[in-house]
């Protein structure tokens, strides 16, 4: 059950950004072509009100390789009070999506985001340094293939053995 | 002296395309305020260009409070993630929890009770309230009012007490569950909250009377820290940020949740754009939030406070001694987790921030394959670089303040 | 008794001078104004009316290093976060104490993962470790009581000065 008016952004970005159209519980989702992105955005701004930009994010499919993301764009229109997520595909070798720092502000620090958490690129991006972790830190964490751990949980009363395998701050 | 990790810093060479030519040539001068400073309400950095007491540019750095929330919920079932989703904005425990059960119940299509449904929303906006009331306590510390700090922590132990009641914990509760409460609200609630609903107005006239004509407030805040409409859409602000320069976009009124459709209650909005508006918008919003949960006391149906779906609710402890099935659902349910459908799922509240969403996409098992949070101080942070331009630097804290940012809410 | 008594009719009072010295600190230990996470929000309220910290001599908050006895971790530290707190500490005046506020200070709690530090004490020493998530503010001030304790009880030719080893 789509919306009237969102069907009809749906068929223009079908029509003109080779978009494939899907739904996920209710809400629509568009994949489209990391070289289409810009425009199809753009058109999304201008023409139908998606003036706000939700949230950027990506899903990391490893060990799939093709596609191995999906970048997620969240729009909001206010005044059409209507939601859409646009899809990027990206492959596993050398990820790249173009920024969208022209047409929103708040892209910036969520691309940035991406490629400190995901290791995605931004092309033509202003300002591309880490922003969460420390700008020495290797690996991109939110990767399916980074772990997650730091430490293992010592299930052990000896303090020795918990001194053993911690280092200590000292005086 | 040992130290395990190097300290980071930051280069002028690393940030020279956001600061000006001056500060290379050497005319401006770069300050650093932050990540331990008294005012930047948590541990932001922000590296500051400055002409004497004028800010040239500001360039925040964050990150300094990263847990690795997302993360760590992709290990962890559905059920025990969900007590991650408290510490990341910790003034806004339970709003989390409601963003995230949303999502969660979205996907599995499991309606929830309607007096689940109302109590909810009585929390909600009770911590909209204790939320509002560090914002208005600390922000209006960093302008130099003491005593209302003083006023607000002191209501703030009220509100606390209320979630105590129902939970045990007085921040971290995760009383809303996927499908409804962890238990219904003892019999002392209803009294305890009627208690707040007799108090807080007076209270509120009390700050108001501190705050809202005081000149020393107004020459402060007003036509400080301004931002138009356009640029703040373009920015992604939400909440009280966005209706403080004249948007009256309120998900509670818009895209209705649990039941918000039902209450009356206004948005209020103001339209100059700058720190003094966004204080009136959310000193307003803590006495339509009165009104909501009066109305939503008042109406509160009897009934069962979860779903009886037992493929995602546990049986209450009653029925594990009589049914054999229920013990097996017991057993399945504190072990494996539910199994969620294939698909994502975009759910957002309105969180006393602005807009708190949650991105969750499911590969079908019992874990999710990732959560993302969009959170919204997050973006009301990023502004500032914006915000900050021109400003002296004793604004600069007024500011922070009036964007109301938590920090945990910002790096997750 | 003896002389004591003698004295004390007279209004003096005689002591140990490491009894003294321990009783002088406990009784002006300013904590820094330093804030991480959750738990600082708790330690705000431990600060405000309902609890209020100054009725034992520990509200004073100063957010110089250089003016502050205690730290107090009040909340997860991330490890970007971590060398910065080192550099907090060393900033510090001797003698100095650090409190781990909460779980997450004290042990990572429930983040084990990449970016948190496994407990603070991998970073600076930490006399006392104050558990909850987060702690009720009678427990951090139970905890600072406790920490003034320990410093009562501390001999003058235990405490190390700067720049010299014990």
């Amino acid at each position: 059950m789509m919306d009237k008016a969102l069907q009809s952004i749906v068929q223009v970005l079908e029509k003109e950004f080779a978009g494939e159209a899907e739904e996920s519980f209710g809400e629509v989702q568009v994949l489209v072509s990391a070289d289409n992105l810009v425009a199809a955005s753009q058109k999304l701004h201008d023409e139908f009100g998606m003036t706000f930009l939700s949230t950027i994010t990506a899903v990391d499919y490893f060990p799939q390789k093709a596609p191995r993301f999906h970048v997620v764009y969240i729009f909001r229109s206010m005044s059409e009070n209507l939601q859409l997520s646009l899809r990027v595909p990206l492959a596993d070798e050398a990820p790249v999506v173009p920024t969208l720092t022209g047409i929103y502000n708040n892209a910036n620090w969520r691309e940035r985001e991406l490629w400190d958490m995901f290791g995605i690129e931004v092309e033509g991006h202003p300002d591309m340094r880490r922003i969460l972790m420390p700008k020495d830190w290797e690996g991109h964490p939110l990767r399916k293939d980074y772990p997650l751990g730091y430490e293992e949980p010592q299930f052990t009363f000896s303090f020795e053995d918990i001194d053993l395998s911690k280092p200590k701050g000292e005086i | 002296m040992t130290t395990p990790y190097a300290l980071p810093e930051m280069s002028l060479d690393e940030v020279k395309h956001l600061v000006s030519q001056r500060a290379l040539d050497g005319e401006t001068v770069l300050l650093n305020m932050g990540p331990q400073h008294p005012s930047t309400h948590g541990v932001l950095r922000l590296l500051l260009e400055l002409d004497g007491e004028t800010i040239v540019s500001c360039v925040p750095d964050i990150g300094f409070l990263h847990t690795g929330i997302e993360k760590n919920m992709e290990a962890k079932t559905y059920l025990k993630a969900e007590t991650m989703t408290d510490r990341l904005d910790y003034l806004n425990t339970v709003g989390n929890n409601f963003a995230y059960c949303l999502a969660v119940e979205k996907m599995l299509d499991i309606d929830v009770p309607p007096r689940a449904q109302a109590i909810r929303v009585i929390l909600a906006e009770l911590q909209r309230i204790a939320s509002h009331l560090v914002w208005l306590g600390t922000s209006s510390l960093d302008v130099a009012a003491m005593s209302v700090f003083l006023y607000c922590f002191r209501e703030r132990e009220i509100i606390l007490d209320v979630f105590e009641l129902v939970s045990g914990q007085r921040m971290m509760t995760t009383y809303m569950r996927p499908g409804g409460l962890w238990r219904d609200v003892p019999i002392e609630f209803d009294n305890a909250v009627r208690n707040i609903l007799n108090t807080f107005p007076q209270r509120i006239d009390e700050y108001e009377a501190l705050l809202t004509k005081n000149p020393i407030f107004l020459d402060r805040t007003m036509g400080i820290g301004k931002i138009s409409l356009e640029e703040a859409l373009s920015w992604g602000l939400s909440g009280g940020s966005l209706r403080g320069s004249g948007s009256d976009w309120d998900l509670r009124k818009k895209r209705p949740y649990s039941g918000y459709e039902q209450y009356d209650f206004e948005v209020p909005v103001e339209q100059e754009g700058d720190v003094y508006a966004r204080y009136l918008v959310r000193v307003h919003e803590m006495r339509e939030s009165l009104k909501i949960i009066k109305q939503a006391l008042d109406t509160l149906p009897f009934g069962p406070v979860r779903s009886s779906d037992r493929k995602v609710v546990p049986p209450p402890r009653s029925e594990i001694g009589e049914s054999m099935e229920s013990l097996i659902h017991h057993f399945k349910l504190w072990t494996e987790g539910f199994s969620v459908p294939k698909g994502s799922v975009y759910s957002a509240v309105e969180s006393p921030r602005g807009e708190l969403g949650v991105f969750l996409e499911s590969d079908g098992g019992t874990k999710p394959y990732r959560v993302h949070w969009r959170t919204p101080s997050f973006n009301n942070l990023e502004v500032l670089s914006k915000l900050a331009k021109g400003l002296m630097i004793a604004d600069l804290v007024a500011v922070i303040g009036s964007v109301d940012i938590v920090l945990g809410d910002v790096d997750r | 008794m003896g002389v004591e008594e003698k004295l004390a009719n007279m209004g003096v009072v005689t002591t140990t001078l490491e009894e003294a010295i321990g009783w002088g600190r406990t009784r002006a230990m300013w904590p820094m104004l330093f804030g991480l996470a959750c738990c600082a929000i708790e330690m705000m309220a431990a600060q405000a009316a309902d609890y209020d910290m100054s009725r034992f001599g520990m509200e004073l908050m100063r957010p110089s290093p250089r003016q502050s006895d205690l730290m107090i971790v009040a909340g997860r530290v991330s490890r970007k976060m971590a060398p910065v707190l080192r550099h907090l500490y060393d900033q510090m005046a001797e003698p100095k104490w650090v409190i781990a506020m909460g779980d997450c200070a004290s042990s990572g709690g429930l983040f084990n993962n990449y970016a948190v530090v496994q407990g603070v004490d991998e970073v600076v020493p930490v006399d006392i470790y104050v558990s909850g998530c987060p702690p009720r503010p009678e427990a951090l001030i139970g905890g600072i009581m406790a920490l003034h304790k320990k410093v009562e009880k501390l001999k003058i030719k235990d405490v190390i000065f700067d720049g010299e080893e014990e």
